[in-house]
C-alpha cells in the first residue's frame, strides 16, 4: 500500500467523525484533532476504526506520534503489512 | 458484587491530612471561621476573589513562588509567580477600564487554555466585572446563545476562533463592545483590537476598588431539559467555599502542586482550575494539550504534581490505555487523586490503587452549588462508588415530594432527590435573566439538586441517576432541547429527539433520533451531513455523535417528545408506563 492508498483510508475515517471537514486540505504537519475539531473520545474511535481497516494496533503510549496526518501516515506505512 | 471499603490509615502518613477527623471537623465548622482565615480585604473593602487568590500574597512569602507553571502544547513551558499573575492580571484589568467596562458588567473569554485566559479571569474580578468562560470546542450557536443571554460587553478569543466562529455572529451580538484577541499583534478594525497591544500599553499596578461579597463575580452557563442554557450566578462570597474545599478536599498543604485536568470552560476548571489553588499559595499545572495518556504520564512524573484532580472520562481513557504508569514514571510524588464529573465506577476508583499506588476519590457537585459539596476524604475511608460525605458546613439529605410545595427527608438506604439546605456561599445566586427557573429549584427550605441518589446508614451518598433527560457526556452537561432544535433547522429535518446513550468511556454519547421530511430518503450520505451540520453549529463538545432515522417521534398527547421512551427501545429496555403516549 502506497502512501496515497493509506492517505485515502485515513480521509475515509476522518469523514466519518467529522463529515464536515475536508481532510485533504490538512497539512501534513498540522495536528488532526485541532485543524478539525475533534475530540478526545472521537479521536480514539477514529483510531479504533483505522486499526480494523489497516490490521495495524496504535497503542495508547504511540499516540503522540500519530497527531499529524503527516506522522498517523508514514506510522502506518511503516506497519502495514 | 459489593466492593470492599478502602481503609485509610493516615497516623502513618508523614503529612498529615487537613480533615482528619471528619465528626469533629463537621461539629467545630462555621463559615465565619473560614472568612476569619482567609484575612479578608484590608480596610474592611469587602470581599474580592482576586485580592485572596493574587494580591493578598503580595509583599509577602508567596509572592515570588511559583502560582502557575503553563506547560504549552509544542512543548513551551511558562513559568509565572503570584507577582506575575499579579501583574498581568492588573494590566487587564486596566484594559477594561480603558474600554469603559465597569462593575458588574460581563467579560467572556472563549480560549484554549492559554495565559490569557488566566490574566482576563483574576483581572475581571479584580474590577468587579463578571468572568465568563466558554468552552473551546462551542460551534456559533451555543457561543452565540451564551454571549447574548449573558449580556457579555466583551470577549477574549483568538484570532482562529474569531475568525472561524464569531465574526458572522457580531451583528446579531449588538451588547458586544470589543472583541480581544490574544494572538493579534494590530486592531483588526475599531471594535476588534489587539489584547497584547492593550496590555503592552496597560499598567501593572491596580488597586481593586470596594467589593461586596454579594457582587456578581462568576457567570457560569449550564443546560437544562427545556430551553436554553441558564446563566449561574456567582457572587464573590464564593471564594470561602473555594478556599474551605481547597482545604478539606483537595488537602492542599503549602509546597503543593496541584494538576486540576479540568478545563475553565466548565465551572471545575475555574473553581479548581484558577482560584482555589492560588488562595493557597500552591502550584497548578496548567496543560494546554488535549488528553492523551503519554503525555498525562509524562506531566504527572515531571511536574512532581502531588494532587491531581480530573475525571471519570479522562480515568477510564487511562484504563483503556492499559500502562502500566509506574513501570515508566516516577509517580512517588502523587499523594492524592481526586475526581469529579459524574460519577466514578467503583473499577476506576480501584483501579487508582492498583495501577496508580493511589485510590481515586470521588466527589460531586455542581455548576449551581459552585464548589465541592460531597467528597470523599483522604483521610476517610472510600466506600467504591460512593460520593463520599457532606463538607463541613454543608447540609445535605435526600428528599421526596410531599406536596406542591414541600418535601420530606427519606429513611435512609431509601432513593430519592438530592438536596442540599441553601445558604452556603458559593450556591448560585440566580440564572441570569430567569427567576422562575430560579425559584423552582428551591422547594420546602432545600435546593433540589435534580440528581437521583440514596444515603446509606453512615452518611455516604450514593448516585443513582438524573431526575430528567439532562445529558451528561465526557462529564459535561447537554440539554437535549438545544440540540434538537439546531437538527429542526436543517431543511430535511421534520422532528428530532435527542437522548444520552450510555457510553462505557464518557458515560453517555449524544445522539439523535431524526424523522425526515416527506420526499427525503434516510441515506448514509443524509445521516453525515446531518452529523457535520451539527457539528459545525453546535461544535464538537455538544453535537451528535450517533444519528438514527425514525418514522415518528413518540410523543405524549400533548405534543412532549418522549426521550424515556425513544432511551428505552435504544436499549431494548421495558418501555414503562406509556400510558401517555399519543398512538
Amino acid at each position: 500500500m502506497n502512501d496515497d492508498q493509506i492517505r485515502e483510508i485515513v480521509f475515509r475515517g476522518l469523514r466519518q467523525i467529522a463529515p464536515e471537514a475536508d481532510p485533504a486540505l490538512l497539512r501534513s504537519d498540522e495536528n488532526i484533532r485541532e485543524a478539525l475539531d475533534i475530540d478526545s473520545f472521537g479521536f480514539l474511535q477514529f483510531l479504533i476504526g483505522l486499526s480494523e481497516k489497516t490490521g495495524v494496533e496504535i497503542p495508547e503510549a504511540d499516540y503522540e506520534q500519530v497527531f499529524t496526518l503527516g506522522g498517523l501516515v508514514n506510522y502506518l506505512a511503516a506497519r502495514i503489512t | 458484587m459489593p466492593w470492599e471499603p478502602i481503609r485509610k490509615n493516615p497516623d502513618t502518613w508523614l503529612l498529615s491530612p487537613q480533615l482528619l477527623d471528619y465528626g469533629r471537623t463537621c461539629a467545630e465548622f462555621t463559615w465565619d471561621g473560614v472568612r476569619r482565615e482567609l484575612a479578608g480585604f484590608p480596610g474592611g473593602k469587602g470581599l474580592n476573589i482576586a485580592h485572596q487568590a493574587v494580591e493578598r500574597h503580595m509583599g509577602g512569602p508567596n509572592q515570588d513562588r511559583l502560582a502557575m507553571r503553563w506547560l504549552g502544547k509544542d512543548g513551551a513551558v511558562r513559568d509565572l509567580t503570584f507577582a506575575d499573575l499579579s501583574r498581568e492580571s492588573s494590566r487587564f484589568a486596566n484594559v477594561l477600564v480603558k474600554l469603559g467596562v465597569g462593575k458588574g458588567e460581563r467579560v467572556f473569554v472563549l480560549a484554549g487554555r492559554i495565559p490569557e485566559l488566566y490574566f482576563a479571569a483574576l483581572g475581571t474580578l479584580k474590577n468587579v466585572s463578571v468572568f465568563c468562560p466558554m468552552f473551546s470546542a462551542f460551534g456559533p450557536e451555543p457561543i452565540r446563545q451564551r454571549l447574548e443571554r449573558g449580556d457579555g460587553c466583551i470577549l477574549v478569543t483568538t484570532l482562529r476562533q474569531y475568525q472561524k466562529k464569531v465574526a458572522a455572529l457580531l451583528e446579531r451580538l449588538p451588547q458586544l463592545k470589543y472583541v480581544l484577541l490574544t494572538d493579534a499583534p494590530e486592531d483588526l478594525n475599531g471594535t476588534v483590537l489587539s489584547l497584547p497591544r492593550l496590555m503592552g500599553a496597560a499598567s501593572s499596578e491596580f488597586v481593586i476598588p470596594a467589593t461586596d461579597p454579594e457582587d456578581m463575580a462568576l457567570l457560569h452557563f449550564t443546560s437544562g431539559t427545556t430551553g436554553l442554557p441558564k446563566g449561574a450566578v456567582h457572587v464573590h462570597n464564593a471564594v470561602l467555599t473555594h478556599f474551605s474545599t481547597g482545604k478539606y478536599v483537595l488537602d492542599f498543604h503549602p509546597g503543593d502542586i496541584f494538576w486540576c485536568t479540568a478545563d475553565p470552560g466548565w465551572v471545575t476548571g475555574t473553581s479548581y482550575g484558577i482560584i482555589a489553588p492560588l488562595l493557597h499559595g500552591i502550584t497548578s499545572i496548567i496543560d494546554e494539550a488535549d488528553f492523551d495518556a503519554e503525555r498525562w504520564y509524562r506531566i504527572l512524573a515531571e511536574q512532581r504534581v502531588t494532587i491531581w484532580y480530573t475525571a471519570p472520562t479522562a480515568i477510564r481513557m487511562l484504563m483503556r490505555a492499559n500502562f502500566e504508569p509506574r513501570s515508566r514514571f516516577d509517580l512517588s510524588a502523587l499523594r492524592l487523586i481526586h475526581s469529579v464529573g459524574e460519577p466514578l465506577n467503583p473499577e476506576g476508583v480501584v483501579w487508582g490503587e492498583r495501577t496508580l499506588g493511589l485510590p481515586i476519590h470521588d466527589n460531586w457537585w455542581q455548576t449551581e452549588t459552585g464548589g465541592i459539596m460531597i467528597a470523599n476524604f483522604a483521610a476517610m475511608e472510600i466506600r467504591p462508588g460512593s460520593m463520599g460525605r457532606p463538607l463541613p458546613g454543608i447540609e445535605a439529605a435526600i428528599v421526596r415530594r410531599s406536596g406542591e410545595d414541600t418535601v420530606e427527608v427519606v429513611a435512609p438506604g431509601e432513593e430519592g432527590e438530592l438536596a442540599l439546605r441553601p445558604g452556603w456561599p458559593s450556591m448560585f445566586r440566580g440564572y441570569l435573566h430567569d427567576e422562575e427557573r430560579y425559584r423552582k429549584c428551591f422547594v420546602g427550605g432545600w435546593y433540589i439538586t435534580g440528581d437521583l441518589a440514596r444515603c446509606d446508614g453512615d452518611g455516604y451518598f450514593w448516585f443513582i441517576g438524573r431526575a430528567d433527560d439532562i445529558i451528561k457526556t465526557a462529564g459535561h452537561m447537554v440539554g437535549p432541547f438545544e440540540v434538537e432544535s439546531v437538527l429542526m433547522e436543517h431543511p430535511v429535518v421534520a422532528e428530532a429527539g435527542v437522548i444520552g446513550k450510555p457510553e462505557e468511556i464518557i458515560g453517555e454519547i449524544v445522539k439523535a433520533f431524526v424523522v425526515l421530511k416527506d420526499g427525503y430518503a434516510p441515506t448514509e450520505e443524509l445521516r453525515l451531513e446531518l452529523i457535520g451540520f451539527g457539528r459545525t453549529k453546535l461544535g464538537s463538545a455538544v453535537a451528535p455523535k450517533e444519528i438514527s432515522f425514525l418514522e415518528t417521534l413518540p410523543r405524549t398527547r400533548s405534543g412532549k417528545i418522549m426521550r424515556r421512551l425513544l432511551k428505552a427501545r435504544e436499549l431494548g429496555l421495558p418501555e414503562g408506563d406509556t400510558s401517555t403516549l399519543e398512538r
